[in-house]
């Protein structure tokens, strides 16, 4: 194996087509014949389906059909969890469309089909929709209350609660020199894709095959679940991915129209396409984040963290969606962080309420616990009188300690531990970027009308998720070499970073790997997708056992044709050659291919810190970031440009939760930011200066490339660091954010706040 | 009947009054490097050139477009190599998944070719109007910034659609 090419600033093989406006998005997609599906949603966040009357729709010309749920024999299918599939979540389970009940504003209640979206929408118009309100659940109290049942056979607006332990926290919080107790809040906010969702949907009556396009993130997945909703096996549908306007978690779960345009097109017997437009996105596509912590940290005289205590609530709206409870676990599960927390007991409450259903994005779970974990830290660092870095250094696991033990989750009986990695590292490399030692005079400085803040926050994210991914190398008639991918692309470049993997795996030129086809489940035989920061450590290490097997395969053929042993065959470039000189040109193989797996059942923790100087102006409420520093190991880096890319792009995305996104609803459970007007995303202006620093200490020791994930770790600090650098500019008037968004009126009101208590 | 210019060539279509010209572009035309983010003229995915000027391409209808001369992403691209601002764009790592980049692209032209003198503070003021989930702006910034020195004299960088 070579190290020409893993570790250099490759320019992207993608950006060609995208640069010149050729990409090929599921919506860019027109076959002959095709009907453009517009779906009815409902209006009512709570509330029994009494009549949906199409007649007037069905008379409008162009309009095809009219699909709900009466349609299809038996009811309407359940979407089945993907991750953490309990029992006892079963009750919540959404159907594909309502049926007799409508839980959140924007389910599905019916489907049209007509000659353009245009004309569907306008038959959305002609739809009467008879449904009898019933009293919205909006908010966490409402639901575990259970006035209000959004399923009377569950008996309870808790789907479930669960804990997170390690040690005995009742014994160390006993014995403590020192407790707080914070309550601390995430507002909703969601993994916003640019592209909006799609699919399109072919049946083909002769061969009884479906085609499905605008397939992501994890298609063998949505396809195994589709086969049992729809009658079909498997290898009778195919998952098409096609060019991906971002994924952030939330992009490419199994949602309702991921069954109803593949039954729409073989309803009809005519390819069918939906695209999501905006104010449909914000409503449909899985929402996240909202979540709420009464924590208590238990520490010694001298700042040892001796326990963390305390509940945790997660807001899942209106279902249990595929991977809906990976937040609320993540919440519990990584409370700790890279932190030495030898006694946990954390209660989290998963509570269902009349709004969208959530699902992940980017980090889920770890940003809304930093947020609690490092504001409590420093809230405590500053009662107890230890510096904050201090704090932090003397509490993060050591190298020594490794691997590490967090907290095990009940009853999911999830285990997990920190693989490896050395968390000073990147403390105090983040400390010398931002010039740390020289800056902390500015700490609550005022300075042109503004008041200045630091704050500093560690930090681990997880990757390579098993059980398995799958890759397949192929020489084709020109000598020039294929790679098929299990993973997924969702715009972060993994055509790039696998052809770099591949040209080094098997010793060639970067221009033989002709070209990288990834996400379709035609290419291996059993893929598994791209989340969990998983891409690069699962596919990367797959596709090395498949290139290693393809050079295996390679010498043993040459050995044939040459009358020499496979052990001195001799592989180098363009040449397959025989230690007494004479060679085979590649090309002369064609056809020769292997595929290779690799499977795994740990994880691993990219970690690093953040470093943020703020000013805060006290007349508006506005912060600006003056500087701000991420450095993360993440062991082995592939391509260092794709990396700094990941790192701020994730950290503008979380700097987005940390000052404007906010999905807000009424008290009758109407989503109220329902445009881009009012969900407001960061822009080029915002957030100018951030800076990347990247390293490659210590490789991960569970897979053969050494690498760790990446691509969340970049926002997964942020609220944290951002909501400290605020209290810590303010801390003259006392003010300690504990809920986010901190947007201008916000920060203004906390700021007045404080002045009203100090009686000014 | 609508006739218009798109990237140097005559088109004529038959739409719909309400049709807009990003539908226009994308359905009946078949250009599909303009897309569609939002539809309500936030996200700035649908720029495209008219006269020269950048305007959301749905925000306007088809019919408007009426003697007017239109260019698209594919219409500021080489057959054979990536323009100086393509290439920028690329050797910045100034996109990710794509769907914003011909957006990004137009508008950044329209402004190079007004003021290729332009400094940081203004690209960002001007980019601000279009939405990327992906890379955090900072090397679209500045992507732009170093392409400003091929729009700047006499030589127009790229194509742009004229005489073509």
């Amino acid at each position: 194996m070579r190290n020409t090419f893993i570790g250099a600033a490759i320019e992207r093989r993608e950006d060609l087509r995208f640069l010149r406006g050729r990409g090929q998005y599921v919506g860019d997609l027109a076959p002959n014949g095709l009907l453009h599906a517009v779906i009815l949603r409902s209006a009512v966040a709570h509330g029994r389906i009494r009549a949906i009357d199409a007649a007037a729709a069905l008379k409008i010309p162009g309009v095809h059909a009219v699909i709900t749920a009466k349609d299809m024999p038996g009811g309407p299918p359940i979407i089945p969890m993907r991750l953490q599939p309990l029992p006892e979540f079963k009750p919540f389970e959404q159907p594909v469309i309502a049926a007799d009940k409508v839980r959140y504003v924007g389910e599905p209640l019916a489907v049209v089909l007509a000659d353009t979206a245009a004309i569907g929408e306008d038959a959305l118009e002609a739809i009467t929709v008879d449904i009898a309100s019933l009293p919205a659940v909006t908010d966490r109290a409402g639901g575990e209350s259970g006035d209000r049942l959004l399923f009377a056979r569950a008996g309870s607006n808790v789907a479930l609660r669960f804990r997170a332990t390690r040690g005995d926290a009742a014994a160390a919080f006993a014995g403590a020199a020192y407790r707080r107790r914070e309550r601390l809040r995430v507002q909703r906010h969601f993994g916003l894709t640019l592209e909006p969702r799609g699919v399109l949907a072919e049946w083909d009556s002769a061969q009884g095959r479906l085609r499905v396009f605008g397939a992501a993130k994890v298609p063998f997945f949505n396809r195994r679940i589709l086969a049992a909703q729809i009658g079909l096996p498997e290898h009778a549908i195919d998952m098409i991915e096609n060019d991906v306007g971002g994924g952030f978690g939330a992009r490419g779960e199994f949602y309702p129209e991921d069954f109803l345009i593949p039954f729409a097109a073989r309803h009809v017997g005519r390819p069918v396409k939906w695209i999501e437009d905006r104010r449909e996105n914000l409503m449909a596509m899985n929402h996240a984040r909202e979540a709420e912590a009464d924590i208590e940290i238990a520490c010694a005289a001298d700042g040892t963290i001796l326990g963390l205590r305390g509940q945790t609530f997660a807001d899942m709206g209106a279902y249990m969606r595929t991977n809906g409870a990976v937040g609320a676990r993540n919440v519990a599960q990584f409370m700790s962080g890279p932190y030495r927390i030898p006694a946990i007991d954390i209660e989290t409450t998963l509570v269902m309420t009349n709004k969208t259903p959530v699902g992940t994005y980017r980090g889920p779970g770890r940003f809304e616990a930093d947020f609690f974990r490092e504001r409590l830290f420093d809230m405590a660092a500053n009662e107890l009188g230890i510096d904050r870095v201090e704090f932090r250094r003397r509490n993060l696991v050591a190298e020594g300690e490794m691997p590490y033990a967090i907290a095990t989750i009940r009853p999911f009986e999830h285990q997990d531990e920190l693989d490896s990695g050395d968390y000073r590292i990147t403390l105090d490399r983040c400390l010398a970027e931002c010039r740390w030692a020289e800056k902390v005079k500015l700490q609550g400085a005022l300075i042109d009308g503004r008041y200045h803040g630091l704050a500093l926050g560690c930090f681990i994210e997880g990757g390579a998720a098993g059980p398995k991914e799958s890759a397949r190398v192929a020489l084709e008639d020109d000598g020039s070499i294929a790679v098929y991918m299990g993973s997924s692309a969702v715009g972060q470049g993994v055509e790039t970073v696998f052809a770099q993997i591949a040209a080094d795996a098997l010793e060639v030129p970067i221009e033989r790997i002709r070209e990288v086809f990834h996400g379709s489940t035609g290419y291996v035989s059993d893929g598994y997708g791209a989340y969990h920061s998983r891409s690069v450590v699962m596919g990367g290490s797959a596709l090395l056992d498949a290139a290693g097997k393809f050079r295996a395969a390679l010498r043993a053929a040459a050995a044939k044709r040459l009358g020499c042993d496979e052990a001195a065959v001799k592989i180098a470039d363009e040449l397959v050659s025989a230690p007494d000189g004479r060679a085979l040109p590649l090309k002369d193989f064609a056809g020769l291919a292997a595929e290779g797996a690799f499977l795994n059942k740990k994880h691993t923790y990219t970690y690093g810190a953040h470093a943020a100087h703020v000013a805060v102006d006290p007349k508006t409420g506005h912060v600006e970031i003056i500087d701000y520093v991420a450095v993360e190991d993440v062991g082995r880096i592939i391509n260092p440009l794709t990396l700094n890319g990941q790192v701020i792009g994730s950290l503008v995305q979380g700097l987005g939760g940390v000052f404007l996104e906010h999905l807000i609803y009424d008290e009758h459970g109407q989503l109220l930011t329902g445009s881009l007007m009012d969900y407001r995303l960061p822009t080029a202006s915002d957030f100018p200066n951030l800076r990347s620093i990247v390293l490659d200490m210590k490789p991960s020791p569970i897979n053969p490339l050494g690498a760790k994930g990446a691509g969340e770790g970049g926002m997964i600090p942020a609220g944290g660091v951002i909501a400290n650098a605020v209290a810590n500019a303010l801390a003259a008037f006392g003010v300690e954010p504990r809920e986010l968004p901190l947007s201008p009126p916000r920060v203004w009101e906390l700021l007045q706040g404080a002045r009203m208590d100090d009686g000014e | 009947m609508t006739r218009f210019e798109v990237n140097g060539k005559a088109v004529e279509v038959a739409v719909e009054p309400r049709m807009t010209l990003a539908d226009c572009l994308r359905d009946v035309l078949r250009l599909t490097g303009t897309h569609l983010g939002c539809e309500h003229g936030v996200c700035g995915a649908c720029t495209v050139l008219v006269d020269g000027e950048a305007v959301r391409a749905c925000l306007m209808l088809a019919v408007q477009a009426e003697g007017r001369r239109v260019t698209t992403v594919e219409g500021l691209s080489r057959d054979d190599a990536l323009t100086p601002l393509q290439q920028a764009f690329r050797k910045h790592h100034a996109l990710q998944c794509g769907f914003c980049t011909p957006g990004m692209i137009t508008t950044a032209h329209a402004l190079l070719t007004e003021e290729p003198d332009c400094d940081a503070d203004r690209v960002r003021e001007v980019l601000s109007g279009n939405i990327c989930r992906c890379t955090g702006y900072i090397p679209i910034v500045e992507a732009v910034l170093e392409a400003r020195g091929a729009y700047r004299g006499s030589g127009r960088a790229g194509s742009d659609g004229e005489g073509r």
